[in-house]
């Protein structure tokens, strides 16, 4: 008798059980929306302020002072201890590869730099532009269009294995090149493939491919410094410790936790005779304005289950409210308290169960759409979230009905029958 | 002077001819809300969270912006100023800037050498002011900052390659030499790091050199940044102006980013409290079918009928915009402080929308169930079919 009833209820009210279906189907499906883009937020973010560059620089360790002012490096360049290009491939075999996004190794060389009869002197700077390169069966591409994404370049990006050089761009208007020109640097003729605008030092510049920096000052396999560019967790007090005084199991889950100083920790650990050292305008503030915008998010999403809690249970209770004549009746055939509750909450149940279940779906595909269309990448779902979502429309659903149905229960049959509601 | 209060009366009466009782109607309005209590006020509640979580929702919305912003200025200067070639930044350049911007502006002068140690090694030499450049560069990591002008603050690479161990040393410039204490230790992961840094007027004291550079942190949207360099240029033409591109590219990025996140919860948000209203009313007013019934059953006219049910409606969007703004500009406040330890400030320009938003969707939900009932008869309703 009672599932009939449950079921003769849906099938002849389906209006109103469709308008109450909705309200749940919607309002879970904003709440799933929202958790999904909060819990994923951090992530991407994270990934977006890779937009500021390395927050990492390796060096190595036996350092000279750089003599250096407004990116003219006034030091002799034969001088100071260099870096082997071979070992950064290593990079991909540290614990926190997947975190890190590229590196770019550089080179300075100084060179006199001549278009026709203007001469000046600058600096050269050998890099990765987007390099292929191999760490046992894993390829990857790294370079400056990944560390340095704001580098503007007016005509093409060299190839890494050209002659083809990038021009600062004031560099360039003091000479009066274009892209395509010919350069005399140091008695060797290269092409200028584009124009450099970075705002920074490099606009007074050449910046050109590595191994041809290093054929001009004569070292082949030669680096000078790597910037690395690195997803990291925020700071805490433990990342501030020197690993030297930790207990062992401390040391691991400092080890094992993406922190900028373990990164720079295994970072230096990968590379021999390097010293790895965070930059601190970039790795301090991420940290900040990452805490900042997940917090944001987090109490937005509050406000969201909220939202969407009152939506839910403002349509239960007037689903509810609606069917005391029904209530009257059965308690006048001689249904009991409990019996009409029970049919009420198992309607409530099915109600829930259906409607969470379509508002998972339709939340997911949401996130999916809000992921593509602002980060450019998906927004993956938990699928443990499923069945808490479902738990908490179960318990809204309820929540927001059980007040009406308290309500309903108590009402006169009397008073229902006779319409005087 | 009676027969002109007469004639007025006339006026009135004939005014009033054509248009329902107001008493009566103000009357209805007001015992309908009184006597079901319940319903009335379950309506009202709906309306005010949704107000309010409309009205949190722009006042962030519009507010986060600006308190991002200013997360973002940790990051350091936007903007950088350098004398050109063979000229010197006018002497009250550092002034004439933070008057140009405005007092939020923060302006950091530097001046560049390469002086010389007492055994011949080169390092490079800044002479600035300390405290805007602690007020500016907040990710600088600093054991002590210097306070006497003999004071010099040292960079960590520097003090290893140079071998200061914290004790005085000696600086030449051009066959000036000038004795320095190490006040502390500069970590920065960047070329601050091979430096050492003097207070600007020991600094010029010394070797006679004034500075070449001037960062900037300018506060504001991109278009405001650019204005503020047109007018920096316009005004000190003498110097090359530039955005620091990789902090305003970054800026504009992440910003962006949040911004078109926040947008669309908050579109998400305000749909969901408007379902929850649109809900709550529907059922409000078909409760009320009965009254429905029997105002027409009394002779009502169909435009009064729609007319109270419409006043209903919009009184109770009114009033519940009204609550839900006050609650909304306090959630808001409570989620600047609790995330950004800075409450954000009430935007009343919002209200508008808010009060124009309430009364419409109000006005949709009595519509709707009107239409509804207009197709039964009223002694259809009274018998409770």
């Amino acid at each position: 008798m009672f599932p009939r009833l449950v079921y003769e209820s849906f099938r002849r009210q389906t209006r109103r059980k469709l308008l109450a279906g909705v309200a749940i189907t919607l309002g879970v499906a904003v709440a799933t929306a929202m958790i999904a883009v909060a819990t994923d937020i951090g992530d991407k973010i994270n990934r977006e302020l890779r937009t500021y560059g390395a927050n990492l620089l390796i060096t190595p360790q036996e350092d000279t002072l750089d003599v250096e002012i407004g990116g003219v490096n006034l030091k002799p360049p034969s001088d100071g201890a260099l870096l082997n290009e071979a070992d950064l491939p290593k990079i991909r075999g540290t614990f926190w590869h997947h975190n890190i996004v590229g590196f770019s190794p550089m080179l300075p060389v100084n060179v006199r730099v001549a278009v026709g009869a203007t001469n000046t002197d600058t600096t050269l700077v050998g890099t990765y532009f987007a390099k292929l390169l191999t760490f046992g069966k894993d390829q990857f591409t790294t370079g400056v269009r990944i560390t340095h994404p704001w580098w503007r370049v007016q005509g093409a990006w060299p190839d890494d294995s050209s002659q083809g050089v990038l021009l600062g761009e004031r560099l360039a208007a003091r000479l009066g090149a274009k892209p395509g020109d010919t350069i005399d640097v140091g008695g060797r003729a290269l092409s200028v493939a584009g124009i450099l605008s970075t705002g920074a030092a490099q606009d007074e510049q050449i910046v050109a491919p590595l191994a041809l920096a290093q054929d001009i000052l004569g070292k082949p396999g030669a680096v000078r410094r790597v910037y690395v560019s690195a997803m990291t967790k925020p700071e805490d007090a433990l990342a501030r410790r020197d690993p030297k005084t930790m207990t062992p199991e401390m040391y691991d889950r400092w080890y094992c936790s993406p922190y900028v100083q373990s990164i720079a920790y295994q970072l230096q650990e990968a590379i021999p005779h390097s010293h790895a050292e965070q930059i601190r305008q970039v790795a301090q503030n991420e940290g900040t304005v990452l805490s900042r915008i997940k917090g944001l998010m987090l109490l937005v999403t509050l406000a969201a289950l909220l939202a969407s809690a009152l939506a839910v249970s403002a349509a239960m209770a007037t689903a509810i409210f609606e069917r005391r004549q029904e209530v009257g009746l059965m308690k006048a055939l001689g249904a009991g308290n409990i019996a009409v509750a029970a049919l009420f909450f198992a309607e409530a149940l099915l109600l829930a169960v259906i409607g969470g279940t379509a508002g998972f779906t339709a939340g997911s595909l949401l996130a999916r759409q809000i992921g593509r269309s602002i980060f450019n990448s998906q927004i993956s779902i938990e699928p443990v979230l499923f069945p808490i979502i479902l738990t908490i429309a179960v318990l809204v659903t309820f929540a927001g009905s059980a007040a009406a149905i308290r309500r309903a229960v108590k009402f006169d049959p009397v008073f229902a029958l006779r319409g005087e509601a | 002077m009676s027969e002109y209060r007469n004639a007025e009366k006339k006026q009135v009466v004939h005014r009033r001819a054509g248009t329902p009782h107001t008493s009566m109607f103000l009357r209805m309005l007001v015992r309908a809300a009184v006597l079901r209590r319940g319903r009335a006020a379950s309506a009202l509640f709906a309306m005010v969270v949704a107000a309010a979580v409309a009205t949190a929702m722009m006042n962030l919305y519009v507010d986060v912006q600006a308190k991002l912003r200013s997360e973002f200025r940790n990051y350091g200067a936007n903007v950088v100023l350098v004398a050109k070639e063979g000229q010197t930044l006018p002497s009250g350049a550092v002034n004439s800037i933070e008057s140009t911007l405005g007092p939020k502006t923060l302006v950091v002068p530097l001046s560049y050498v390469v002086a010389r140690t007492s055994d011949g090694r080169s390092v490079v030499v800044v002479g600035t002011d300390f405290n805007r450049a602690r007020q500016l560069n907040h990710w600088w990591k600093v054991s002590r900052w210097p306070a006497a002008p003999t004071e010099a603050l040292v960079g960590m690479r520097a003090d290893t390659a140079l071998n200061l161990d914290r004790k005085p040393f000696q600086l030449s410039f051009q066959g000036r030499s000038v004795e320095l204490v190490p006040a502390g230790l500069l970590q920065t992961g960047a070329a601050e790091d091979s430096r050492i840094y003097l207070d600007q007027a020991a600094f010029e004291g010394w070797t006679g050199v004034v500075p070449t550079t001037i960062e900037i942190a300018v506060n504001g949207t991109t278009e405001e940044i650019d204005e503020g360099i047109r007018r920096l240029s316009a005004q000190l033409p003498s110097t090359d102006v530039r955005p620091v591109r990789q902090i305003m590219e970054g800026e504009a990025n992440v910003l962006n980013k949040t911004r078109a996140t926040l947008y669309s919860s908050a579109i998400l948000i305000v749909l969901t409290a408007a379902l929850c209203v649109l809900a709550t009313l529907i059922g409000w007013v078909f409760d009320r079918r009965r009254d429905f019934a029997i105002m027409k059953a009394l002779g009502a006219s169909e435009r009064l009928v729609n007319g109270f049910f419409a006043a209903e409606a919009a009184a109770l969007g009114v009033i519940g915009s009204i609550l839900g703004f006050a609650l909304g500009i306090g959630v808001a406040a409570w989620i600047g402080r609790a995330n950004f330890h800075a409450p954000v400030i009430p935007r009343f320009s919002v209200f508008p929308y808010i009060l124009a938003g309430s009364v419409l969707v109000a006005l949709i939900s009595a519509v709707l169930p009107m239409g509804l009932l207009r197709r039964v008869q009223p002694a259809m309703i009274l018998r409770g079919e």
